[in-house]
């Protein structure tokens, strides 16, 4: 049997009714990875020898109806700490990086039942939406394999597009969860920020950052979420809030639902073919008794410089601690301490890692504070009050989650601006600290595009409701790369 | 148009070296994004608060109870060099901070 | 040319909590390099901070003994530079909003009362050690990492060096007095950096500053202050500027030393720390900390001289140290009196403990006990010969001095109907003493108190002696 592009909801069905045991799940998931990684290079390190340890643990306790992961495997994008794991948030800084604990997320897994199969690529610390800024591999998009899988979740949704695993954990600091989801034709779960704990997670932008999930299916993305969410006293930025059960309103009716369809978010940059798969998912709502309204959020054009001088700030302190001194990489042949610090650090980051570093040292040194961090932080705030202005009145936003579908490798690399503009779509929802999620809105030119939506602070239930109902009605989920399902 | 200058000075406080020819192309770059960024610069912020945390929590504290439960020698297991239970770092020229 | 000087202080001080400020591992000394660090003390990837709230709280009353205006809405913010000893290349501090503005300290120099502003006071982690070997190596412990300090901030309207030591003898009294801190220069639980300029009386702007480190006492501050106050005048007087710099004070030279010059400001890149939510300091939260807050030694002062007659001299030594001071109290309201409490406390105990290198904390000797024994004295149980003797036993064990005495047989005899048979018995036997002291041989009452000490073993209440003894030859 071949377990390939089967989702949680199945597998744990063939795991309870004893058509199935976690060992042999897990040897079979393996055995996927060898064969179709080797094209796709979605995976930094393998955890197979703990893996089957864990899976033949599940099988020997047992898998009850109320465990929807257990013994299903699933990948950590290689920015999440795992105890034991090497951990390289795909910098040569951390080649050599073995973490002494584990990330809440990973240990809420784990607890779960679920298998870590192992750590998946990315952009070096998560700086990036093509995942060609790894320092040791380019993850290939599963469905074309000269195009970029997006960034900086490359890997995670990688890793699940081409049918190695049915879940995998990404991060999401402007886009890098919802941007490949599109671009691989899956669903990808970014919460509200406080949502999920950060424990565990190297930093690039404390203030954006947040965990999240890369599925087939809604229904996946929320059982996930089922178990990674809640407060965790590690992470004071989480918020205390009960955690519903996500599942709960899947298959509920959306009569009635009030949507909104920002005029920004089809302007100009927009590949017209995106907008039209907008267009028939509005309609599709409609058909479903939503109502969708065009509406304005003034200020989403700020969002790109407000963005990348509040992240590439928060990075460049973020990314001081790696100096050579108490982990990762050091330089070979160093005289004395400012070597240790200025050629482990030249020589252990990418040229991207880099450029942000120096563009956020900037905008927070003495005399530009004002008029770069200050102006952000303020823009920042403008922009949070527009998507407040719209949900006074909307239970949901939608629009594209990228201007295009999934471009060439090395299309883009040289450029940072033009890679920045990919995100624009994205970035306004993580500096508002909103839910948002991508799902498949069918294929442009044989490429898979995705549909945004967009929910208010710690409203997921409605987002997953939404998409739920949209994937259920469109079926465009059961597209697979290579051809027809 | 930021200088060459100011691009070695700012890498200096992130402990970057940059080549001659990096430092060429860092500023041209950075120059670039200084110029998408200066955008925001027409926006009217008058009186408009900046927001640093996106959830608006508010004390979220902890008691002072003392746990110690990391052994230091998985502490010391990634450090490149240490003597017994310290970190070992090539000498510190600079001595005014200790 | 005359000049006048401006000197600022920056105080740092260790909070006494159980654990660190952002992170649960224990504050404390003396452990193995690093036994008392975690993942967050050491920077690791992905770890994030938590507030210690008993160290806000702590930081508050420091704030409220300094009279400081308590910041209501505020949050942490992060200062960037890189050294080994502050491992995520930033210190969590308070920047924008610090914990409290706009406080003072009295001082008093020349008999002149003067207040010394402060700027603001802000809660911080302290960095860990570095050490430096002969090796071409130095050395790393975290220990010490993430450990909770309050930063005082002087306003610079420190006049002259006297005033310095003035103002951070007041302020050790005052912060000690919180029980927020041991505040120990020796210890390194408080630190102080010293700004000194000079410029000509009359001119406007201040002259140019410079910042002596390494500052080990109050002597030490008033010393390096002074050399280089008369330093700075020199250059000046000599035609010379002076420059922007970091000196070190050394001890052994009596001189300051050239560390750095300072080429413009440091830049640390200021911006609010986005892993800490803000902290919102509520009205009932600073009541609680005002209701734990102990009287300040100013206040204590001013009631021993008041309420209980203590010289202020007196009272001043008494309020030296809040462990002093609060045995003091103790002591009388055990019921001492308070002037024999003070002249013990102030005579032996400190005799005893300056002798012996000893702190209260160190001794057996309770204000129970001490109490006990001044009113033996008082009420004629001891003599004061025997309560040396008892303050020797009580000092070192854990006694009550009463049944001490009793046990040891002690206790005066003072009874008059046991005492006048026995003073009796010895005039029958001495009748050339009574004679001799009938023909104004005074030295004969002495060798009558010597015959009845002898016959009593010391006991006698030699007042009560004295009494039945002239009543008892008058008779004959
Ligand atoms: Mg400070
Ligand atoms: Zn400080």
């Amino acid at each position: 049997m071949s377990y390939f592009n089967q989702d949680i909801t199945k597998l744990h069905a063939a795991l309870t009714s004893g058509q199935l045991t976690a060992a042999a799940l897990t040897h079979a998931t393996f055995e996927d990875i060898k064969r179709i990684d080797p094209e796709v290079d979605a995976f930094l390190t393998l955890n197979e020898e703990a893996a089957k340890a864990a899976a033949a643990a599940v099988d020997a306790a047992g898998i009850n109806a109320d465990q929807p992961l257990a013994g299903v495997p699933v990948g950590i994008k290689d920015n999440i700490v795992t105890k034991g794991l090497k951990t390289t948030a795909a910098s040569k800084i951390l080649n050599n990086f073995v973490p002494v604990y584990d990330a809440t997320v990973v240990e809420k897994l784990q607890a779960a039942g679920a298998i870590i199969a192992g750590k998946l690529n990315l952009d070096e610390f998560a700086m990036g939406s093509s995942t060609e800024n790894s320092a040791f591999k380019t993850t290939k998009n599963a469905w074309d394999h000269t195009r970029v899988p997006g960034g900086s979740s490359g890997g995670s949704a990688a890793a699940v597009a081409s049918g190695q695993l049915p879940m995998a954990l990404g991060t999401d600091t402007g886009g890098s969860i919802r941007q490949p989801a599109a671009f691989n034709g899956i669903v990808g779960l970014k919460p509200t920020y406080g949502r999920v704990s950060r424990w565990g997670v190297i930093a690039f932008a404390s203030s954006l950052d947040v965990v999240g999930s890369l599925t087939r299916t809604v229904r996946d993305a929320a059982l996930t979420l089922n178990v990674i969410a809640g407060h965790d006293d590690k992470d004071a930025t989480t918020a205390a809030l009960a955690v519903p059960d996500y599942t709960a309103k899947l298959g509920a009716s959306i009569k009635g639902m009030k949507i909104a369809l920002p005029e920004e978010y089809l302007g100009e940059g927009v590949d017209p073919k995106v907008a039209a798969q907008v267009q028939k998912a509005a309609d599709q709502f409609r058909a479903l008794g939503a109502t969708v309204d065009t509406v304005s959020l003034p200020h989403t054009k700020y969002a790109v410089p407000a963005y990348y001088i509040i992240a590439s700030s928060e990075a460049s302190s973020n990314l001081q601690r790696f100096d050579g001194i108490r982990y990762g990489f050091r330089a070979k042949d160093v005289k004395n301490l400012e070597d240790v610090y200025v050629r482990s650090r030249s020589e252990g980051f990418g040229p991207e890692v880099k450029r942000r570093i120096m563009l956020g040292t900037f905008s927070l040194s003495a005399g530009f504070y004002d008029a770069y961090f200050k102006k952000a932080a303020q823009v920042r705030t403008l922009i949070a009050r527009d998507f407040e202005q719209v949900f006074a009145n909307y239970d949901l936003i939608i629009g594209p989650t990228t201007p295009t579908p999934a471009f060439k490798i090395g299309a883009k690399v040289t450029d940072p601006l033009t890679m920045y503009m990919n995100d624009i779509l994205t970035i306004p929802v993580n500096l508002a600290g909103l839910p948002a999620l991508s799902v498949p809105a069918g294929l442009v030119d044989g490429l898979p595009v995705g549909l945004q939506l967009i929910g208010k602070q710690f409203d997921e239930q409605t987002l997953l409701q939404a998409a739920d109902a949209f994937e259920q009605a469109t079926g465009y989920q059961d597209a697979i790369p290579g051809g027809a399902n | 148009m930021i200088s060459k200058d100011s691009v070695a000075h700012v890498a200096g406080l992130a402990k970057l070296a940059f080549s001659e020819d990096e430092l060429q192309q860092y500023t041209a770059q950075l120059d670039e994004i200084l110029n998408m960024v200066a955008q925001l610069e027409p926006v009217d912020t008058t009186d408009v608060p900046v927001t640093t945390q996106s959830i608006h929590l508010e004390n979220v504290m902890r008691e002072d109870v003392a746990v110690n439960e990391t052994d230091v020698n998985d502490l010391l297991a990634n450090v490149p060099t240490k003597k017994g239970t310290l970190i070992q770092v090539p000498s510190i020229i600079d001595k005014e901070d200790d | 040319m005359n000049f006048e000087t401006t000197i600022g202080l920056e105080v740092h001080v260790e909070l006494k909590t159980k654990s660190k400020m952002y992170s649960p591992t224990p504050v404390s000394y003396g452990a193995a390099p690093n036994v008392n660090t975690n993942v967050i003390d050491w920077g690791f990837p992905g770890t994030l901070p938590t507030i210690n709230r008993g160290a806000y709280s702590y930081g508050i009353m420091v704030a409220l003994a300094l009279h400081a205006d308590i910041t209501r809405h505020t949050h942490f913010d992060r200062k960037n530079y890189f050294y080994p000893d502050n491992p995520k290349a930033y210190q969590i501090t308070q920047s924008e909003t610090p914990l409290a503005t706009n406080g003072y300290v009295e001082i008093e120099v020349g008999g002149k009362k003067k207040r010394i502003g402060i700027h603001e006071l802000h809660v911080e982690e302290d960095a860990g050690k570095n050490s430096h070997e002969d090796d071409g190596y130095s050395y790393v412990d975290l220990n010490r990492q993430g450990t909770p300090l309050v930063e005082i901030v002087s306003e610079p309207d420190i006049a002259t060096p006297e005033e310095a030591y003035q103002y951070l003898e007041q302020l050790r009294q005052i912060v000690q007095f919180t029980g927020a801190s041991d505040v120990k220069m020796e210890e390194g639980s408080m630190r102080v950096d010293t700004n000194l300029s000079v410029r000509p009386i009359g001119q406007d702007g201040f002259g140019t500053k410079t910042e002596i480190k390494n500052l080990n006492s109050f002597n030490h501050v008033r010393d390096g202050l002074a050399f280089e106050q008369k330093r700075q005048i020199q250059l000046l007087m000599a035609g010379g500027a002076v420059r922007q710099e970091t000196r070190r004070w050394d001890p052994a030279k009596k001189e300051t030393i050239l560390m750095r010059v300072k080429e413009g400001a440091d830049d640390y890149r200021y911006f609010p720390e986005p892993d800490l939510p803000p902290v919102f300091v509520s009205q009932q939260w600073i009541d609680e900390v005002k209701a734990k807050l102990p009287e300040a030694p100013a206040k204590r002062r001013a009631r021993y001289v008041k309420d209980w007659g203590i010289p202020a001299y007196d009272a001043g030594v008494l309020t030296l140290t809040m462990e002093m001071a609060n045995f003091f109290e103790a002591t009388v309201a055990a019921g001492a009196d308070p002037k024999q409490a003070s002249n013990w406390l102030m005579g032996e105990v400190s005799g005893y403990l300056n002798a012996e290198h000893l702190e209260l904390k160190d001794v057996a000797l309770t204000p129970a006990h001490l109490a006990g024994m001044i009113n033996l004295i008082a009420d004629g149980t001891i003599s004061s010969k025997i309560a040396k003797k008892v303050f020797q036993e009580i000092i070192k064990e854990d006694v009550d001095p009463k049944a001490w005495v009793e046990e040891k047989g002690l206790v005066q005899l003072s009874d008059p109907a046991k005492l006048t048979p026995i003073i009796d018995d010895i005039l029958d036997n001495n009748a050339q003493s009574i004679d001799d002291f009938k023909n104004g041989k005074s030295r004969a009452i002495g060798f009558l108190v010597g015959q009845i000490m002898k016959q009593t073993h010391g006991k006698a209440n030699p007042k009560v002696v004295n009494t039945i003894l002239m009543t008892e030859i008058k008779k004959r």
